[in-house]
Parts: C-alpha cells; structure tokens; sequence
C-alpha cells in the first residue's frame, strides 16, 4: 500500500505500542532551552535518574538573551537565573552541542539546529518550544512538547504518541514577485483556520512549496503550528540536500552516501491517502498582513479590516469585536491606511539570511519614515549575523534607521527587554500577534521581511509589490 | 501525579474561542525555574488592571471586575466551561500549571489545541471535549444557575449535569488508566528499558548519521 511520508516517518521510530494504538516513539534529536527545561532537570534528580542519551542534546538559551550591550551581561536577575540555570544542567549532564550565551554559535534553537547540521532528515525532533514544527523542512517528524515531556524524553528517550489524521496541502503554481513563504503560510492559517489543523499532520506539497528554499520551507513549517497542526513537513529533495551537505554535524564520506539513499525515500508515495486534501493557487496568493489578535484574522495587503457585522455566527463575531477593540481598528479601514510604530525583523520564523536579504533589498537607499520609533533586525543566529556582515547587509539595515541586534528571540515575545509599549503598533516577522504577546497592550501586525521593511519606509503597511 | 476519578466542582465560564497559552499565563511568568505557584498570575492580563510583575505580591493588585473569573459567583470553581482551541499558542507547561494551581482539575472544552490537550494528562488535569450544542447547553445553564455544578467521572466517561442528564466524553484508554491511577509516565515508559535499548542498538547499525 503507498505510504505518505509521516507513514514513513511513523514507523521508523515506534519502539513498541499499546492495544489503543498509544506508542512509544525513539526520539533522536532533543532540542533544549531555558525556558522549559529548568522544571525538567530538576524533576530528574529528585526521581534519581539519569539522561539516557545526552549525544541527542542540542542546546542554547533564546528567549531571555539581551540582544544589545552584551558587554554588560544579562540585566534582569530573573532571566540571568534561567540562562545560568541552563548553563548549570548542560554542564552536569553534558550534550551533543552547546552554545551558551554570546557563544558565536548561540541563537534561537530553531535556527542553530538546521545551520549546524544538527537536523537531519527523517529525524524525530523534539523540543519545549511549539515552534520547533519548524524542522518538518527535513522531512522530519518535529514537534512541540511540554516540560513534563522533556522530562520524560530526557529520562528514557522516547515520547508516548498516538499517530495523528494526515492532511495534505498543496500549493501549486508560481509565486508572484514580493509573495514570500510568510505569505504562504499565512494564507493557509487564513484559509483553515488556527484551529484548521488540530489532531493533523501536515504535508506541504505541490510545485510552489517545491520550488522554495529550505529557509523559506522552515518559514512555512515553522507556522504549521499556528494553524493548529503540532508538525508540518516537506518531502526531501534536492534542495535539502544541497543545503545539508558539508554542514558541522552533517554526516561526511561514505555514511553521507548512505544517508543520502535513504533521505531520498522520504516522500509520499505515489497514490497515499491522506485524511484531508487542501489546496491553494500560488497566483492567488498576496502579500498577507494581519488585522486581529489571532494569526486567521490576516487579509491581503490590498484589503480592508473585515466587518464583524457581517460574521453571522455569535462567537466569532464577538471575537473579531473584541480584537479590533484591542487592536485599536475600525471596521473597513483600508490595510494600507494604518500607520505603525515599531518594526520587528526577526523571529524563528524569518531571521535566516534569505530573510535579511529579502528585507535589506527593499530598504537599500531607502529610509525608515519619520514616524517609525524603533525598526529592530535581529538576526535569528551567531553565524546569520556573521553571514549578513560579510554581505553588507548590516550596513543597509543601519543606513536605513535599523538597529542591528544581537541573535536571539528578542521582540518575538518579549521576555527581554525588546518589547512594544501599551498601544503602541508593530509590523513585525513573527508568528503570534496574540494579546499582549509582544509587551502587555502591544499590537502586532505579522507579515513578511520584505512587507516589514516596506511599512517600515512607509510610516504604515505598504504593498511591497509596488516598491520593488 | 494525583489520581483522578471522580469530581463534583463548581463550574466558571469562560465565553471565548482560541484562549491561547500566553492568556493563560503571560510570558514574564515563565522566567521561574519552579512548577508552582503561578495560581495567582493565571490570566493574570485579564484578571488585574495593572501589569503583573514575577515575584510580586498579587494580593493587593487591582482586579478587573469585568473579568469572569473574579465574579463572587465563581470563587472556588474547579471546572472551566469554554469554547473551541482552547489552549492554542505556546507549549509552555505552565498553562496547565497554572490552571491547576488556580483551582481546576477539568476543562471543557469544544475542542483543545494538541499540545495544551497532552499537557493536561501530564498534570492530572482532565481536558473534555464535547459537541458545541452541549457546550451552548452548559454555557446556558451555567449562567442561568448561581452554584452550578457539574460531575466528571471519569470511570464511566460521563459529565453529568445537576438535572441528571449525562453526557459522555471520548478519552484514549490508555491515558483513561494513567489518571484513574496516578501513573507516572516515565515509571511506566522505563519498564520497556529493554527494548527501547534493543531498539536504539539497531538503528545505531542501520542510521549510524543519528548517532554523531
Ligand atoms: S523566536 Fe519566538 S516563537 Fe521562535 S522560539 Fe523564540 S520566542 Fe518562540
């Protein structure tokens, strides 16, 4: 019978299963940051037990990190408390790799891991972080976990699963000029909902997704979560193992060619059943942006705020009313008519170098308007921001009014000092625009590098399309 | 973990769709390397007027009076009436934490986002889903009766409602025998041992790239 891919995926690691189908998974990558591994490695030594495999451990503090003055350490006490607790676990039990912080290497996990190699296909990838989705651009099976859980996969390598329903969604066609993954992945969570895929895992497939770089694949991945899906994943192709090849902790010589052989088997076969099909036109797509408080409530940049009077069903129409109540909108307001305080480049989602790139062309000679109090790029790892140097692209961002940051988290959620005031409104590249998600009253408007670097010029949300 | 079998507890309603993890417990909570005392911080942005600041003493913050878990009626509620995705957002443990530690031991919901939904057995919190013609029915009740309790036995996989009426719930079985007992997974997990280390031989022969 043909196998999709998370068939394939399945099955390779199920260590052993119970009659309701509950298995036991073998995890081979765990992903660990300060946040949700305190709890964890505490909990271990109170039961007395050992990691099973720290070989499996990639790890690097991300979210509490300053991204300036890294001269003066980490400010807040709290915060330093959770980096020098991380330090402390890691340093006991050791790992495949750790970055602490102001290491070089250092940056938000989700991108150290894929940079280093240290993602690999066909790999079970956990980590206490939703966004850890993002890896499914190996073809790997890669989701968020709770503490409790990284407890557990720290205690006995394994994680206990019930297999998800399979949706499959196809984007096929070619992009528009200006039309990025973030558009994509944007307008899939508008089109099946934040809820659209809960109990699924996704396949992105069809011609567009294929035609993507692998950073724009993780940008796509990294949002499966925010439509509701806990993985989302792409076929191996070519473009992954060009991008893998030669990598740190990619596999050399003779185990390269093999895991080569079997990388390439990791697609869906011709004829699998998935349990729901979706798909989209890449034409169709436009460049996306936001309104609400919640990542489905996004237009198209040539659109208006929607009219909660014209929602018939209660619930959400009280939703959409009280999410413009928050974000300060009334209903009809033309996208481009809202002006912005703040610009954020940056995030799990978009802060490879393809999306410094993307931003940096579209402010090349340009300059933030006069009402932009602060524009942010915070490149999303050591080695990105090196990069970027090396290409000038530092120089653009800072001729242009950006400050150009330190790697970490940053204004994504704002556990560091990088954060919106009460009212005040953001273009930004990341993936929430909850309540409050960057500083408590912030607003935030999610769109793409090249849409952020356009608002930014702007003073308000423009059509990149039209400045490129 | 604590058992769960059976619970009689006051019901609160929280009357919205998509209530996300940082609702639950807002980011500046999670710099404690701790996994209680966040009780008082839950919905902490929409429970007080002001900021609320780790550390703090919440005893004298202004509390929003609109916020439906401060109404007098609902003090001491142990079961959260909600809509559909609730929990969406981030993996963060300290949402189900915080509930707990709030006072809930179930959630009913139309639906929950997968990681909060695992999160809570991990807990000994029992999230249930049931159709939202039964969730309009509860909100409608709820409202309507100060005092309103429901019972979750969980054995018979059945809400009831004061007036007798019972309504069932799906839950694997397995998860099912972890929370009527107060099984730890790891325990339960670590008497595979044997295999899982046969398990990892093998694949160290044949992907020997995972093992770097
Ligand atoms: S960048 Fe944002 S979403 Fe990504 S891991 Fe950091 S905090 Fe989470």
């Amino acid at each position: 019978m043909p196998k999709t891919l998370y068939d394939k995926l399945w099955e390779n690691h199920v260590v052993h299963q119970e009659a309701d189908g509950t298995a036991l998974l073998y995890i081979d990558r765990h992903l660990v940051h300060e946040v949700t591994s305190p709890q964890a490695f505490e909990g271990l030594k109170l039961a007395g037990r050992k990691p099973w495999r720290v070989s499996s451990i990639v790890s690097t503090p991300d979210h509490n990190t300053p991204t300036d003055h890294w001269d003066e350490g980490i400010k807040d006490p709290i915060s330093r408390q959770q980096v020098e607790t991380l330090d402390a676990n890691i340093r006991e039990v050791g790992a495949l790799a750790y970055f602490p912080f102001k290491d070089p290497r250092m940056g938000i996990l989700h991108v150290v891991g894929p940079e280093n190699g240290a993602t690999l296909p066909g790999m079970t990838v956990v980590c206490g972080d939703s966004h850890t989705s993002t890896h499914g651009a190996f073809a790997c099976l890669a989701h968020g976990i709770g503490t409790s859980e990284v407890e557990h996969v720290l205690a006995t390598q394994c994680l206990l699963q019930k297999k998800s329903k399979t949706m499959l969604i196809a984007v096929d066609g070619k992009l528009g000029k200006g039309v990025t993954a973030k558009d994509v992945a944007l307008a899939i969570i508008g089109t099946i909902g934040t809820a659209g895929g809960t109990g699924y895992a996704i396949e992105f497939g069809g011609s567009a997704i294929r035609g993507l770089s692998m950073e724009g694949r993780m940008t796509l991945c990294n949002m499966a979560i925010e439509g509701g899906a806990r993985m989302g994943f792409v076929a191996v192709d070519d473009t992954t193992i060009n991008y893998l090849k030669d990598r740190p902790f990619s596999p050399k010589g003779e185990v390269w060619e093999r895991a080569v052989e079997y990388w390439r088997t990791l697609h869906s076969d011709a004829g699998a059943q998935f349990d729901r099909v979706v798909t989209l036109q890449a034409e169709a797509i436009q460049p996306q942006v936001t309104w609400g408080t919640s990542p489905e409530m996004v237009v198209a940049v040539g659109a208006a705020v929607p009219d909660p009077a014209k929602e018939s069903d209660p619930v959400k129409r009280e939703g959409m009313e009280r999410a413009l109540q928050y974000m300060g909108l009334n209903p009809n307001t033309p996208i481009q008519n809202i002006a912005i305080d703040k610009v954020f480049i940056g995030s799990c989602t978009n802060s490879r170098i393809e999306d410094l790139r993307e931003a940096a062309s579209v402010l090349k000679g340009r300059h933030v308007a006069a009402n932009v109090k602060l524009a942010l790029a915070v490149p999303g790892s050591g080695l990105v921001k090196r990069q970027a140097e090396a290409e000038g692209l530092d120089k653009v961002f800072i001729a242009a009014g950006f400050e150009w940051r330190e790697p970490g988290c940053s204004m994504c959620l704002a556990m560091n000092a990088d954060r919106l005031e009460p009212g005040e409104r953001c273009a930004s590249t990341s993936n929430r625009n909850f309540e409050g998600r960057q500083g408590p009253g912030g607003r935030t408007h999610l769109v793409s590098p090249a849409m952020a670097a356009a608002a930014a010029i702007a003073g308000r949300f423009a059509d990149v399309r039209e400045v490129l | 973990m604590e058992k769960f079998t059976r619970l009689e507890g006051l019901v609160a309603p929280l009357d919205r769709n998509n209530v996300d993890t940082d609702a639950i417990i807002p980011k500046q909570f999670l710099k404690s390397i701790k996994r209680s005392g966040f009780g008082p911080n839950a919905f902490d942005e929409w429970r007080y007027m002001d900021v609320g600041q780790p550390g703090q003493d919440n005893s004298g913050r202004p509390k929003n009076p609109n916020f439906v878990l401060n109404q007098p009626r609902y003090q001491g509620a142990q079961v959260l009436l909600t809509r559909a995705n609730f929990g969406c957002g981030s993996s963060r443990e300290h949402a189900p934490w915080a509930l707990l530690d709030f006072g809930f031991k179930a959630i009913i919901a139309e639906s929950f986002a997968d990681i909060f939904f695992n999160n809570c057995f991990k807990n000994g919190i029992v999230p249930i889903v049931l159709p939202a013609a039964e969730i309009e029915a509860l909100f409608q009740q709820v409202e309507a009766t100060p005092g309103y309790k429901l019972v979750v036995d969980l054995q018979a996989q059945a809400v009831i409602r004061p007036d007798g009426h019972g309504v069932p719930f799906q839950i694997d079985a397995f998860r099912k025998e972890c929370l009527l007992n107060g099984w730890d997974d790891i325990g339960l997990t670590l008497r595979h041992a044997e295999k899982i280390r046969e398990f990892e031989e093998k694949r160290r022969i044949n992907q020997p790239w995972l093992f770097a």
